[in-house]
């Protein structure tokens, strides 16, 4: 169980994540939405430690994660897999090599300075890749590859990291509909076979209500919602996304970012 | 509709009456920096006597010089006659005013030219090496903290501005006359130079991929080795031939201070007013390094085109 206590971020005088408490369970999937701004990336690195916390306690079974340091701090690292809204792929090495970087964590470093890979770790890559769909383009360039591709390796590598969470950070936001559809459902999938947690930003609220069973919603660093999807009534949606947000309240929730026919199939 | 004079325009007015003194004073802000630029130029010049008339004064003997250089005056002629002459261009050895004639030593000219290359190689790539690793740690945006990047970067800087001749002086006194301390020389202020190119590349580098191997609990190293080395490698090596046409031709000039290789000789010839042996040897050069040139121009194009 993931739980953050009174966790905040301060960048300057600004509070990009203030005083968030939550407890997330193993093996849940939980939407988090907010516009932009909100402080929903900062959130996510802040669990993945990408960035220090200014105040407050990150508690993964008990140990303070907020206080790791060194080899312990990219342990946890190596467990809370991060998936980035551009990919953050190495544009110049190909998809095999990309996707066994998710185990840097374990290679020694005379192995890392040679780039040097052992034969099981080229077969999980690929296992990894196959079950994204991928396995045909292991040798090809990740820059050569389109956004919805180059997300499917993120999520292979973020599956060689073995993770006990997946953070996802706008994971479709770069996307077309199609291709937001192969990765949402990929998420999904490892949660549901694999009972890893993933916690996901999402820019669409339909998104967000057709994946998630919980649904946090973030506003000027805040939480202000935090409950099933049933639960985001009119007034409540008005608290996340502000007062004067009808118009992108409107093209949130009629987002053309996956398919109707799609949603109502997941719906049904 | 009547023309309008557009500087009649209210937004136009609108814009002066709210930016105009800025622009005014940008406009006076580059007027004075222009200013401090002649000055400067005018009183560097006064400083080096850089005089329009001992240029002039000059520029005549500089011909005298080559015409020095180019020719010979062989026994039993009444003066000097140019180096080459048709009737004789291909005749022996013993033939003055013949390409066998003019260079004859062309065996030991290229022995020595290609120990000079030698020294550019192994110069390159001594400096090639110690820049890269130097790198790192001087960006930045790699390292939190700030200490390491200072001090990585005043050593840099130390070792490009020492000039390398005065270098080269200091260190033949404990290796020695002789390439070794020409090579190393070069290698230092090469790793000057290079480490603060290289720099500037690993600022331009994309931190995304850093962020991604960084995510994935990847050391300081494995996001170098990772993210950072396969962007930037190839214009590392695109400076790197560069470099090494240029330390061709610094460690044809190092030669001078003892440091071996073609410069060695050339002062040589030099000290004895051999001057057709001078042109000799400053063809030679020339030759090889233009061809330097053109063979890492092809390089280079290639590296900025491949992939890591
Ligand atoms: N590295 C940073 N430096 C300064 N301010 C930042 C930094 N990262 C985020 N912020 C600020 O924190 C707030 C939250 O940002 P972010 O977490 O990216 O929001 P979201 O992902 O919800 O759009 C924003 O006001 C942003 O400007
Ligand atoms: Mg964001």
């Amino acid at each position: 169980m993931l739980q953050l206590v009174d966790l905040t971020r301060r960048f300057g005088d600004k509070r990009a994540v203030d005083r968030v408490s939550l407890s997330i369970g193993d093996g849940e999937m939980v939407g988090v939405i907010g516009r932009s701004g909100a402080g929903k990336s900062t959130l996510l690195r802040l669990i993945n430690r990408l960035i220090d916390p200014s105040e407050g306690k990150i508690v993964f079974d008990g140990t303070d994660v907020a206080a790791l340091r060194g080899k312990d701090l990219r342990a946890w690292r190596a467990r809370t897999a991060m998936i980035f809204q551009q990919f953050n792929l190495v544009n110049r090495l190909d998809v095999l090599t990309n996707v066994m970087c998710g185990r840097l964590y374990d290679i020694p470093a005379p192995r890392v300075l040679l780039k040097w890979f052992t034969p099981t770790e080229r077969a999980l890559a690929i296992q990894a890749l196959d079950r994204l769909g991928m396995a045909d383009v292991a040798m090809n360039r990740a820059d050569a590859l389109s956004g919805g591709q180059q997300q499917r390796v993120a999520i292979a590598r973020a599956l060689m990291q073995r993770p006990k969470i997946v953070l996802a950070d706008e994971p479709i936001a770069s996307l077309d509909p199609l291709n937001a559809k192969l990765v949402m459902d990929a998420l999904a999938d490892i949660n549901r076979r694999d009972g890893i947690t993933v916690l996901t930003n999402l820019h669409t609220l339909d998104t967000a209500r057709a994946y998630c069973r919980r649904i946090i919603g973030m506003s000027a660093g805040r939480v202000v919602y935090d409950g099933a999807p049933a639960g985001l009534t009119d007034h409540v949606l008005r608290d996340i996304y502000g007062q004067n947000a009808h118009e992108t309240l409107d093209e949130r929730l009629t987002s053309t970012s996956l398919p109707t026919a799609a949603l109502a199939a997941l719906a049904g | 509709m009547t023309a309008v004079n557009p500087t009649d325009d209210p937004a136009y007015r609108l814009f002066q009456q709210r930016f105009g003194a800025l622009r005014r004073s940008r406009q006076t802000e580059s007027l004075l920096t222009l200013a401090a630029v002649v000055l400067l130029f005018v009183i560097a010049a006064v400083w080096t006597d850089f005089s329009p008339e001992q240029i002039a004064n000059g520029i005549p003997r500089i011909g005298e010089y080559f015409g020095k250089l180019f020719s010979i005056e062989p026994k039993g002629s009444a003066g000097p006659v140019g180096v080459l002459a048709v009737p004789h261009l291909f005749g022996g050895v013993k033939e003055p005013q013949s390409i066998a004639y003019w260079f004859y030593r062309i065996g030991t000219y290229a022995a020595l030219l290609w120990q000079t290359i030698e020294m550019a190689i192994l110069a390159t790539a001594l400096g090639f090496g110690a820049a890269f690793a130097l790198s790192f740690p001087a960006t930045h945006t790699f390292v939190g903290n700030r200490a390491v990047v200072f001090v990585t970067r005043r050593l840099l800087e130390m070792m490009r501005t020492i000039p390398q001749v005065v270098l080269a002086f200091i260190l033949v006194w404990p290796f020695g006359i002789g390439p070794l301390a020409g090579i190393l020389a070069i290698a230092v202020h090469t790793t000057g130079t290079l480490g603060k190119l290289f720099c500037e590349l690993n600022e331009n580098a994309d931190l995304r991929p850093v962020d991604g191997i960084r995510s994935v609990g990847g050391s300081w190293l494995a996001q170098i080795r990772f993210a950072v080395v396969p962007q930037v490698l190839p214009g590392f090596l695109s400076y790197a031939l560069l470099r090494f046409e240029i330390n061709v031709r610094s460690s044809t000039i190092i030669g001078f201070v003892g440091a071996g290789g073609i410069g060695q000789e050339l002062k040589r010839v030099i000290g004895f007013n051999i001057y057709e042996e001078v042109s000799a040897i400053v063809i030679l050069i020339l030759l090889i390094v233009v061809a330097i040139d053109l063979i890492s121009e092809q390089i280079r194009h290639r590296f900025i085109g491949a992939a890591a």
